[in-house]
């Protein structure tokens, strides 16, 4: 089942930064719920196509035309942090 | 007595009798005086609606109503974007977020010209069945307040119960349009995938999404949905089929359909007094003229353990935007990482940040092919139980939920919550349209519903045999005492 490697592993790809309690209840619930989805791999799927959508469509196309877009200002009201036109964020590369 | 349906109110409206500004005055009036009650509400737009309402006012007074929903008023669930009001997906870390432009569903309404009193409470992000897992409020059932109203579109469908919105939009990914509305004793409709947009409605899984209407009957949600549906080119999966008059066709009665009643939804575990009352409805159909055939749909006990593989695959991607960077909550951190994850952390509660990961490790290297590759085929077997089962019968039949309503803080444990969405989850799988109609009370007086399952795009004859079953029983006119 699941292990506390990869509860750390998944929660890093997930970006949730969780406490050593958060890491083991999470582990815990994890393995009940994946214990009833682990019945699914009893279920005889051969020669069964994968479904992603229910009632699919196809190359849905539009012209490749240059529309109006958000003026900046209302793409920028919600801004937590903002500089100028910009979004301002802690630095993503390591000096 | 000012009359409960929208088809009432806007005969009312026509006739002269009353105008849309009075009845939202009297809406606005009795959500002040009983929402600290029900907790239906987010966030009340007072003076929006009477702006909208004003308007319509103006329109009957020229005898040109824009249509059936002209001056109806209503609530959105909080999951649809609102241009200038507040949109919380019932969570925290969308606390404070205003959209900048309307959902289609939110602008089809105000072309409509439906008057909206305001947002209503959700489970957090869409994800649970009891509306307990909105970060924000408590929601309670207006048939027993120490009750849940269902979820996760808790507060849409307790709002109409409760007589706080005479309509009202959710949307449905496991059943959280239906089993509220079993739970609240109010018709909810889930339609067929694609038939509403779901452009700016905040995703939880896309390809299970499915916006829709609750009405005080079917009628109110036949002109509901009529209001919504429809193809819309930003929403590259919505159907390109043209939209029926869903009101035309509704009172043509059940003479000659073909019910199926399917095995595996009357499980062992499931409360008698639901399964006697259900069972009791639908020989109320078999009354009016349909004939009933056992079906059966083998792959219905995987649906669930399915749903919840491809569910919250699905949301860990579209949940990953909330990231504390270009809107919502943030909480520092020392870098672009730091900031991100302690941000999630604090802004999703417990069991959104259970689906993402649950959602993060069966999409992950490793896991991708046994957990989600597997799933997908299932849902494939899912689909493939309706097909079969609709080559012999027109609808099916069956109970909404396994249980009535439970008491807040009762399921404490996350798999005992999942199991009240058994009877729900298959048909978003496949993508094919459910109602849920009143059809009873317990000895206790708790709601209980009847789900009528259709085929893909048959919406009429779904609401076709939930009026005729409506029109033959007054379950649907019973009303919460309130006060």
């Amino acid at each position: 089942m699941i292990s506390r490697e990869d509860v750390v592993h998944v929660a890093r790809l997930a970006r949730l930064a969780l406490t050593d309690g958060e890491l083991e209840t999470m582990r815990e619930q994890l393995n009940a719920i994946l214990a009833h989805i682990d019945a699914l791999k009893a279920v005889d799927t051969s020669g069964i196509e994968p479904t992603s959508h229910a009632v699919p469509q196809f190359n849905v196309m539009r012209e490749d035309e240059p529309r109006p877009c958000f003026p900046i200002e209302e793409m920028l009201a919600n801004a937590p942090d903002r500089a100028g036109d910009f979004f301002r964020v802690p630095r993503i590369i390591e000096e | 007595m000012t009359p409960r349906t929208i088809h009432e109110l806007t005969a009312a409206y026509t006739r002269g009798e009353t105008t849309p500004s009075r009845v939202t005055e009297e809406y606005l009036a009795r959500i002040a005086k009983l929402d600290d009650k029900v907790g239906a509400y987010l966030t009340v737009t007072a003076e929006q609606a009477r702006a909208a309402a004003r308007a319509a006012d103006e329109r009957y007074r020229q005898g040109r109503p824009l249509g059936p929903l002209d001056g109806a008023p209503v609530t959105l669930k909080d999951v649809f974007c609102t241009k200038g009001v507040r949109t919380t997906c019932g969570s925290r870390i969308l606390e404070h977020f205003v959209p900048p432009y309307d959902a289609t569903v939110t602008e089809r309404l105000a072309k409509a010209g439906a008057v909206m009193l305001g947002k209503t409470n959700m489970d957090e992000f869409a994800m649970g069945s009891s509306t307990e897992h909105s970060a924000l409020k408590v929601t309670r059932n207006p048939w027993d307040l120490a009750r849940v109203p269902g979820g996760s579109s808790g507060g849409p469908a307790a709002a109409v119960a409760a007589g706080l919105a005479a309509g009202s939009f959710g949307t449905d990914t496991g059943g959280s349009i239906r089993q509220p509305a079993a739970f609240c004793g109010v018709v909810g409709l889930k339609p067929t995938y694609g038939r509403v947009s779901r452009y700016g409605l905040v995703a939880f899984a896309s390809s299970l999404d499915h916006p829709g209407p609750f009405g005080a009957d079917v009628l109110d949600t036949a002109l509901l949905l009529g209001g919504i549906a429809g193809r819309d080119p930003l929403d590259a999966t919505s159907i390109d089929a043209a939209v029926p008059d869903y009101a035309a066709e509704l009172e043509r009665g059940v003479q000659g359909l073909r019910l199926g009643v399917p095995d595996e939804y009357f499980t062992k575990g499931m409360d008698p007094e639901v399964e006697s009352v259900v069972r009791a409805a639908i020989d109320v159909l078999k009354g009016l003229g349909a004939t009933l055939e056992r079906v059966s749909l083998p792959a219905t006990p995987h649906a669930l353990a399915t749903y919840y593989v491809i569910a919250p695959a699905e949301a860990s991607s579209n949940l990953a935007r909330y990231d504390g960077v270009k809107y919502g909550l943030r909480v520092p951190g020392h870098d672009l990482i730091d900031m991100e994850s302690k941000t999630r952390a604090a802004g999703f509660g417990a069991e959104v940040r259970r689906r993402i990961m649950l959602g993060t490790y069966v999409l992950s290297a490793g896991y991708y092919d046994a957990y989600y590759g597997q799933a997908q085929k299932v849902r494939t077997l899912v689909r493939r139980d309706f097909d079969a089962a609709f080559r012999r019968v027109d609808l099916l039949v069956a109970p909404t939920t396994p249980n009535v309503p439970f008491k807040h803080g009762e399921k404490t444990d996350p798999v005992q919550m999942y199991l009240n969405d058994v009877f729900t989850i298959p048909a978003d799988m496949a993508g094919v349209p459910g109602v849920s109609v009143p059809c009873g009370f317990t000895k206790s007086g708790l709601p209980i519903g009847l789900q009528i399952i259709g085929r893909t795009l048959d919406e009429s004859t779904m609401l076709r045999a939930a009026r005729a079953y409506e029109r033959a029983t007054d379950w649907h006119m019973r009303r919460p005492n309130l006060g």
